[in-house]
């Protein structure tokens, strides 16, 4: 398909596809004197940043999922693992947090967006080695932090438990992080933006102002009383609503495509999605303190904004799943389609289960519950997770030029983390319900109300182990395809690219 | 194409979380951040109560140590949800409740009961002491974890137990001739619980008058 083709038709389309579709051998076209790379390049200048971010995300994810099974045994079982101060049920549980919020998801994402950034702007990565640099400090900032909760140093914040010794390291390789993906756009050769780069930008140039504004009112200089909360909150919601979301829908609105080789369904619907997003969601927070201590005009406020959500939350679904429709068969081919499809329906799912949360009378029950654990790891995990497995097995393969290794250990780790989280999720959710409607009825004494829940944490612990053996599929797999690096290139053995649109540039 | 403008999207972009940043965060910053302490016309009293060192410093220990991920500060109003039935409070808790904290630990689980007034609840520090050893001597089938680590277990001296040995019986009880008491951080942390009250009548949130006395 041509580029420079004038009519209104494929000028449509244009605005329809990521701006790298069907330029698989590109390199030749010109727009304002800037060169469009060939796609090969810019995966080559992508190859080790993007490596350095997934694979230390990955071993924060693999120490993250065995600090959540210590976290989990423990709430079923407190005697375990007792004698150890250092590993205490709230150390425990934060360093869990911690490490996959900051050490594997943000890691992730941030290689997951400058690959995405550098295919779209269709240039290669600026200075890669900058980039290699902040993932270094970024690894340094998080360990810091983690053996600093677990020493007890944690701040006690929610999402901000990280020692005020370790935060500003995170939020200086963040800025570099976020100026190089605004350099890297503003360099771009393709002059049309394509849905996913607003999401992009929106994210990297969202994030350092939440994480300053919280740095400075939370830990330098804290603001008094509640104010806190109200900050902690907007900070938080915020993280999940204006950073990891946008990244993840940014990954959804290029892979699907992308896979399948059909436009998005609407291009009106993307940019009521992208604006009615960015109008609402920043406007959340406060839904988490819903019958808490600070004035009803703000909880109101968030309830109102998250009620509103489902303007952007149905537009997006339309937009996913009717691109989808028609096209589900080609999941059985693609991993990435696979993982990306469950994500998105799962985006919806739990944009629907929060607003529903945010609801006066629904959160009277679940507010204080496990329900909002369910609701953490299905909008984290079901919904980002499983995004970012799907694009990760979209790049890796492109960025280190080899085939994946083995089929069967991507099945595995598809049907233990879709197993395992359906099996967190579900219950959890219902159990958390059943837990509010039993704390909200005086007659039920508290502890027949912890004896209620045992039975459905060790249910919990039994899907974390089956999250597990996905993680370490798939972190073997990443070895595998590694060591076959350093070995001279062969032709695959298995296809299992096959079903998407742009194939390996084999043997180039 | 306005969505292919650079700095148009940049614009919206930056304006959009300003707006609530200024709302949210601005805002209650300016509304909230002096609140002051409210004095009694009729008996004088003074709400809320600043912190003795001692509780000030068990307030780190229990920041420290993450009770807040299983524990609330925040009583609900009436007739949303059943706090004041089940006697974590005499009344709802309001914003400036919260102005000595240093930290401000609402919470958002309830794991285990809210502690707002666990003060005026459970007044008996020995209690405390032996639920923060091992909550299943006070409260068996709890899932709360045992805190072990805030005491010492020694031998008894030549002048017998200490005064603040802990009482155990049974499964419980430490090794013949060893007594446990507990450290400074146990002591803190435990004044800082026997502090924690929020029932003051306030303007903005009266205790109901059959209830006050
Ligand atoms: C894993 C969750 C968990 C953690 C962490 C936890 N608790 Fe608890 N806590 C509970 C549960 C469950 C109960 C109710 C059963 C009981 O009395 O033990 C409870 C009860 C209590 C009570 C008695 C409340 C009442 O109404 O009688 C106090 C006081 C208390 N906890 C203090 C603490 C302190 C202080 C910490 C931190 C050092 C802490 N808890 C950490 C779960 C937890
Ligand atoms: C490997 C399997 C996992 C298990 C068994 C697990 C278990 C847990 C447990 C026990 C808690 C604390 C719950 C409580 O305080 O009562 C928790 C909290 C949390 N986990 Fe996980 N988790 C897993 C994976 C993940 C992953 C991969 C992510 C994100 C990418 C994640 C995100 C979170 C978040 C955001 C919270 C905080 C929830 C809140 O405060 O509302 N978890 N998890």
């Amino acid at each position: 398909m041509s580029h420079q083709s004038q009519t209104p038709r494929s000028q449509t389309l244009r605005a329809l596809l990521p701006g790298d579709v069907g330029a698989g051998s590109g390199g030749d076209v010109q727009t304002g004197g800037v060169q469009k790379a060939a796609l090969a390049e810019i995966d080559a200048s992508c190859r080790v940043p993007v490596l350095f971010f997934f694979l230390s995300g990955l071993g924060w994810l693999i120490a993250g999922s065995l600090l959540a099974i210590v976290a989990s045994i423990k709430l079923h079982s407190p005697g375990f693992l007792g004698a150890w101060e250092w590993l205490g049920f709230a150390n425990v549980r934060t360093a869990h947090l911690n490490t996959v919020i900051y050490g594997f998801a943000s890691q992730v994402s941030v290689g997951v967006s400058l690959w995405l950034m550098c295919r779209l702007c269709r240039i290669p990565l600026p200075a890669p080695g900058l980039v290699t640099v902040a993932n270094l400090f970024y690894n340094l900032g998080v360990t810091v932090g983690v053996v600093g909760i677990l020493r007890g140093d944690s701040t006690a914040i929610e999402w901000l438990e990280m020692p005020r010794y370790a935060t500003p390291i995170l939020f200086v390789s963040y800025a570099l992080i976020a100026v190089w993906t605004i350099v890297t756009f503003r360099l771009r050769a393709e002059r049309h933006l394509y849905v996913s780069q607003w999401y992009l930008l929106a994210a990297v140039l969202w994030f350092p102002w939440l994480y300053g504004t919280a740095q400075v009112m939370l830990l330098l200089e804290p603001v008094r009383g509640v104010v806190q909360a109200a900050v902690n909150w907007w900070f938080a919601h915020n993280v999940l609503g204006l950073w990891f979301t946008p990244i993840g829908l940014a990954s959804i609105y290029y892979f699907i495509p992308k896979v399948i080789g059909r436009p998005i369904h609407s291009y009106y619907l993307s940019v009521l999605g992208f604006w009615s997003l960015a109008l609402f969601y920043n406007w959340n927070g406060m839904h988490h303190l819903v019958g808490g201590p600070l004035p009803a005009w703000m909880i109101t406020i968030s309830i109102v904004a998250s009620v509103m959500m489902l303007i952007p939350v149905i537009t997006v679904a339309i937009n996913h799943h009717f691109t989808m429709l028609g096209h589900f068969g080609k999941m059985r081919q693609s991993p990435t389609l696979r993982f990306i499809v469950f994500g998105a329906v799962s985006y919806t799912l739990a944009s629907l289960q929060g607003v529903a949360s945010a609801l006066r009378s629904v959160s009277e029950v679940t507010h204080f519950t496990h329900h909002t654990i369910a609701h953490a790891h299905l909008g984290m995990y079901a919904f980002f997770t499983m995004v970012m497995f799907g694009a990760m097995y979209y790049i890796l393969p492109r960025i280190t030029q080899r085939e994946w290794p083995s089929n069967g250990l991507i099945s595995l780790h598809f049907w233990g983390v879709a197993l395992g989280i359906v099996l967190y999720v579900v219950p959890m959710s219902l159990m958390g319900f059943l837990q509010g409607t039993k704390l909200n009825d005086p007659t039920i004494r508290f502890l027949d109300v912890v004896q209620f829940t045992l039975p459905w944490l060790k249910l919990r612990t039994v899907a974390g182990l089956l999250l597990v053996v996905g993680h370490v599929a798939f972190v073997g797999n990443v070895a595998w395809l590694l060591v076959r690096m350093f070995e001279p290139y062969r032709k695959p053995v298995v296809r299992i690219l096959t079903g998407e649109a742009e194939t390996l540039a084999a043997g180039k | 194409m306005t969505m292919s403008y650079g700095p148009l999207l940049f614009l919206g972009i930056l304006l959009t979380l300003a707006s609530s940043w200024v709302g949210l965060v601005l805002m209650p910053h300016r509304q909230l951040g002096s609140l002051t302490q409210h004095t009694d016309t009729n008996t004088a009293a003074i709400f809320p109560a600043a912190r003795a060192g001692e509780a000030q410093q068990g307030a780190e220990h229990y920041r420290s140590l993450g009770c807040v991920y299983c524990h609330t500060q925040q009583v609900r109003p009436e007739g949303y949800g059943s706090d004041l039935e089940r006697g974590w409070g005499r009344r709802r808790t309001v914003s400036r409740d919260y102005i000595h904290d240093r930290t401000v630990m609402l919470g958002t689980m309830r794991t285990g009961p809210d502690l707002t007034n666990i003060g005026e609840r459970q007044s008996d520090a020995a209690w405390h002491y032996r639920h923060l050893y091992n909550p299943q001597i006070t409260s068996p089938g709890s899932i709360m974890p045992p805190h072990a680590f805030l005491f010492e277990t020694r031998a008894i001296g030549p002048s017998g137990r200490s005064t603040n040995a802990l009482v155990l019986e049974g499964a419980f009880a430490p090794p013949a001739g060893t007594e446990v008491v507990p450290t400074r951080r146990a002591e803190q942390l435990v004044a800082y619980l026997r502090s924690l009250k929020s029932s003051g009548d306030l303007p903005e949130a009266p205790v109901k008058k059959e209830e006050a006395k």
